[in-house]
C-alpha cells in the first residue's frame, strides 16, 4: 500500500513569531521544521504501509525557499521519498490555494491513502484536508484518533462531541489524524544517514500546469486588514504557598459566592 | 448596498441546535437583514421551531444522510443552491468536527476561500470583516474577503451570546444533498457515547482542570473531586489528554473546547498560547503552579506558587468541612 503522508515545514514554534508588517501574514523563513503535528502522521503511515506488508511512504510538502529540513527529519523515520513544491509565486497561499498545488503534487504518487494532520500549528484552519480531498475526488475521515487499514478499506475511530464514530471508509481515501494517534518514532543514527541519500522531487508552480494568479497571495481571496495588541488581562495576586495558600482561594471562591 | 442574506450551518445534537448554532443566529441578525439556516439528519422539522426562535426564517433541509460523515453531503446540497442561484452573501459556520469538514468540502466546491477561526464580526456598509487571535489572544487581527460572494466564516464556540429573538416557525423547504459518488464513501458503522457525569464542560459556571503538573494519571481524581465540590465541570491540557490521561472531550484549548465560566481553575498547567486561547475569556483565572514564572499567572486574578499534591487536597477538605 502506497501511503501518501502531508507534511508542513514551519518556523520553530518555540522562537519569537513575527508578522510582515506589510501583508500582515506569518514570516515563514529561515529555517524550518518539521511541524510536530505531522510527526503522527508520519508515524501512522509508516506503521501502515508496515502491516500491509509492502508499499512505501511519499512525502508531499509545499515549503518557501527549497526547504527540505523538516523533510529530512521525516525521511529519516522511515518515508522513502518527498516531493516538495517550492516557488516565490505561492508566497502568501491561502488554505485553499495549499490544497490546489497539493492535490497536483499528490496526484503524480497516486496513492491508497493519503494523510494529513487534523491542524497545523502555525496555520490551524484545519480545513486544508478536506479541501484536498474535495479536489482529489476523495472522501475524507476527518479526526481519526485510531487507524487501521484491510480489505481496501480504512477503518477509523472519529473523535466527535460525544465520544467517537466507528467510520468505514473505501481507500483511496483522506484521512487526517489528531496528536497522540500514535507514537513517533525518533530517527535513528542509520536513517539520519539514509535520508541525506533519499530522492526530493522538487516542482514549481509551472511545472504542477498551475496558474500563478490561482495561488499565492495574488490568488488568496483573503485579506488581514488590521492587527492590534489584544485588551490585556492583567496579571492579579500572586501568593506563595507555605501551606496556607488553600485559603487564599477559599476566600476568592467566597468573594465570588461560588461556596 | 448592504449584506442581506446570511446563512448559519445549523448542526444538531440529540434534536437541538448544538449551543453554537444559537450563537450564530444571534450574531446573523446583526450581519444581514434575512437569516436562513441549512440543517440536516432525521430531526430538522422537530428542531425548526428553535431556529425560528432565534430568528431563522427559513430552514433548508438536507434531509436524513444516513449513515454518511454530513460533510460531503451538506456542502454539496448548500453548492447546488448557490450555483442555482440562491446566493447568500454570508454563511457562518460552526467550529466543530462537521462543520469543518462542511466548510472545507463547501470551499473546494464553490472554488472560494473561508475564514477560519474566527471570533468576532463586525458589520460596515456592506463590508464584514472577523476578529481572530493570534499568539495565543496576545494581538487581535480582522481579515475580510476580496473576491466573490458567499464569504464563508468559520466561527469559534462562545464568540457571541446566544439571544432568541422570538421568532416563530420558518419554513422549512427540502433541499437534497447531489450524488457525490466516491467523495461519499464514508459510513459511520457505529457511534460510541463516553459517560458523562455534572454540567458539560462548555457549558459549566466553574471548570477545574489539571495538566502535566499532575504527574500522573491517578491525581486527575482530585481535579474530577474538586469540580464536583464546586458543581462544575473537570478540564484538562492538551499534554494530558495526549498522554491518555483523560479522554479527549476534556480538553481545553485551540484544538479542544472553548470555555468561558465565571471561574477558571488551572492546576499544573503552564499555559501555553493554545491552552490560553481556550479559557481567557473565562471571567475569574485561579492558577495553582510551583513554577512562577509559569504564563498562566499572566491571566490569572489570583496565583498560587505552590504544589498542587499540597494546596488542591487541602482546598478539597476545605470546602467539604463547610459543606
Ligand atoms: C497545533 C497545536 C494545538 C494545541 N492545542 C492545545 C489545546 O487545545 N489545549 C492545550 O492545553 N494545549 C494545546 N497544545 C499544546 C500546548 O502547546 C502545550 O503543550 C500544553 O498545553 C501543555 O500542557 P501542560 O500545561 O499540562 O503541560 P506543561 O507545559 O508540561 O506544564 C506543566 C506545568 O505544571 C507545573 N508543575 C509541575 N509539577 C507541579 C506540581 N507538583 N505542582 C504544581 N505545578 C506543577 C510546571 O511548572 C508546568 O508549568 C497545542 C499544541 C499545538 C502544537
Ligand atoms: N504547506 C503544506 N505542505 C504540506 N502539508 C500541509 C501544508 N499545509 C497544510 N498541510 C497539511 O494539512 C494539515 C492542516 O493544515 P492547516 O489547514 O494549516 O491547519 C497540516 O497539519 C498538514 O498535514
Amino acid at each position: 500500500m502506497n501511503v501518501v503522508v502531508c507534511v508542513k515545514q514551519i518556523p520553530d514554534p518555540a522562537a519569537p513569531q513575527r508578522l510582515d508588517p506589510e501583508t500582515k501574514t506569518l514570516v515563514r523563513e529561515g529555517k524550518l521544521i518539521l511541524d510536530d503535528s505531522d510527526a503522527y502522521g508520519v508515524e501512522m503511515g509508516l506503521q501502515l504501509a508496515e502491516q500491509a506488508g509492502g508499499g512505501e511512504v511519499t512525502l508531499v510538502s509545499m515549503a518557501p525557499g527549497g526547504e527540505t529540513s523538516g523533510l529530512r527529519t521525516a525521511l529519516a523515520m522511515g518515508a522513502a521519498k518527498a516531493i516538495l513544491v517550492s516557488d516565490d509565486a505561492l508566497k502568501g497561499s491561502d488554505a485553499l490555494a495549499t490544497a490546489k498545488v497539493l492535490a497536483k503534487a499528490i496526484e503524480r504518487a497516486q496513492p491508497d491513502l493519503v494523510i494529513a494532520a487534523t491542524e497545523s500549528t502555525d496555520g490551524y484552519t484545519g480545513t486544508m484536508p478536506v479541501q484536498l480531498a474535495e479536489l482529489l475526488g476523495l472522501p475524507s475521515v476527518t479526526f481519526a484518533k485510531k487507524v487501521s487499514v484491510g480489505d481496501g478499506a480504512v477503518q477509523v475511530q472519529r473523535q466527535t462531541e460525544a465520544g467517537y464514530d466507528e467510520v468505514q471508509c473505501p481507500l483511496p481515501a483522506v484521512v487526517t489524524v489528531t496528536a497522540g494517534v500514535v507514537e513517533p518514532r525518533y530517527p535513528s543514527f542509520k536513517g539520519i544517514m539514509a535520508a541525506k541519500n533519499k530522492p526530493v522531487d522538487q516542482l514549481t508552480v509551472a511545472e504542477l500546469g498551475i496558474d500563478a494568479s490561482q495561488v499565492g497571495l495574488a490568488g488568496a481571496g483573503q485579506e488581514v486588514t488590521e492587527v492590534e495588541d489584544a485588551e490585556a488581562r492583567s496579571g492579579g495576586q500572586i501568593v506563595v504557598d507555605e501551606g496556607e495558600g488553600f485559603q487564599q482561594v477559599v476566600q476568592f471562591l467566597e468573594q465570588l459566592k461560588l461556596v | 448596498m448592504s449584506i442581506e442574506r446570511v446563512w448559519v450551518v445549523a448542526e444538531l445534537a440529540a434534536g437541538n441546535p448544538v449551543g453554537t448554532v444559537l450563537e450564530l443566529l444571534t450574531q446573523a441578525r446583526a450581519t444581514g437583514t434575512t437569516v436562513e439556516a441549512v440543517s440536516w439528519g432525521p430531526d430538522v422539522a422537530k428542531a425548526a421551531g428553535e431556529l425560528g426562535n432565534f430568528g431563522a426564517t427559513k430552514v433548508y433541509d438536507v434531509g436524513d444522510i444516513g449513515e454518511a460523515l454530513p460533510g460531503g453531503p451538506v456542502a454539496g446540497a448548500i453548492a447546488e443552491l448557490v450555483k442555482g442561484g440562491t446566493v447568500p452573501d454570508v454563511i457562518l459556520v460552526p467550529t466543530t468536527y462537521d462543520g469543518r469538514d462542511i466548510a472545507g468540502r463547501l470551499s473546494a466546491m464553490l472554488d472560494l476561500p473561508v475564514i477560519t477561526n474566527v471570533v468576532g464580526l463586525r458589520v460596515d456598509g456592506d463590508e464584514v470583516s472577523s476578529e481572530h487571535g493570534l499568539f495565543g489572544g496576545a494581538k487581535v487581527a480582522r481579515a475580510r474577503f476580496t473576491g466573490a460572494r458567499p464569504w464563508i466564516f468559520l466561527v469559534r464556540a462562545k464568540s457571541f451570546a446566544a439571544e432568541a429573538s422570538g421568532g416563530g416557525a420558518p419554513e422549512v423547504v427540502a433541499a437534497p444533498a447531489p450524488d457525490l459518488g466516491a467523495r461519499n464513501a464514508a459510513q459511520v458503522k457505529a457511534r460510541h457515547v463516553e459517560e458523562q457525569s455534572g454540567p458539560k464542560l462548555d457549558e459549566a459556571d466553574v471548570v477545574v482542570s489539571g495538566g502535566r503538573g499532575l504527574g500522573g494519571a491517578e491525581h486527575y481524581a482530585m481535579i474530577e473531586e474538586l469540580a464536583k465540590l464546586l458543581k462544575g465541570a473537570a478540564g484538562a491540557s492538551r499534554a494530558i489528554v495526549d498522554a491518555g490521561w483523560v479522554p479527549y472531550s476534556h480538553q481545553v484549548g485551540q484544538t479542544g473546547k472553548t470555555v468561558k465560566p465565571t471561574l477558571y481553575i488551572a492546576c499544573g498547567i503552564s499555559g501555553a498560547t493554545q491552552h490560553l486561547v481556550g479559557m481567557k475569556g473565562s471571567k475569574n483565572i485561579v492558577a495553582i503552579n510551583k513554577d512562577q514564572d509559569a504564563p498562566i499567572f499572566s491571566v490569572a486574578d489570583l496565583g498560587i506558587v505552590g504544589d498542587v499534591h499540597k494546596v488542591v487536597p487541602k482546598l478539597i477538605e476545605a470546602l467539604k468541612s463547610r459543606s
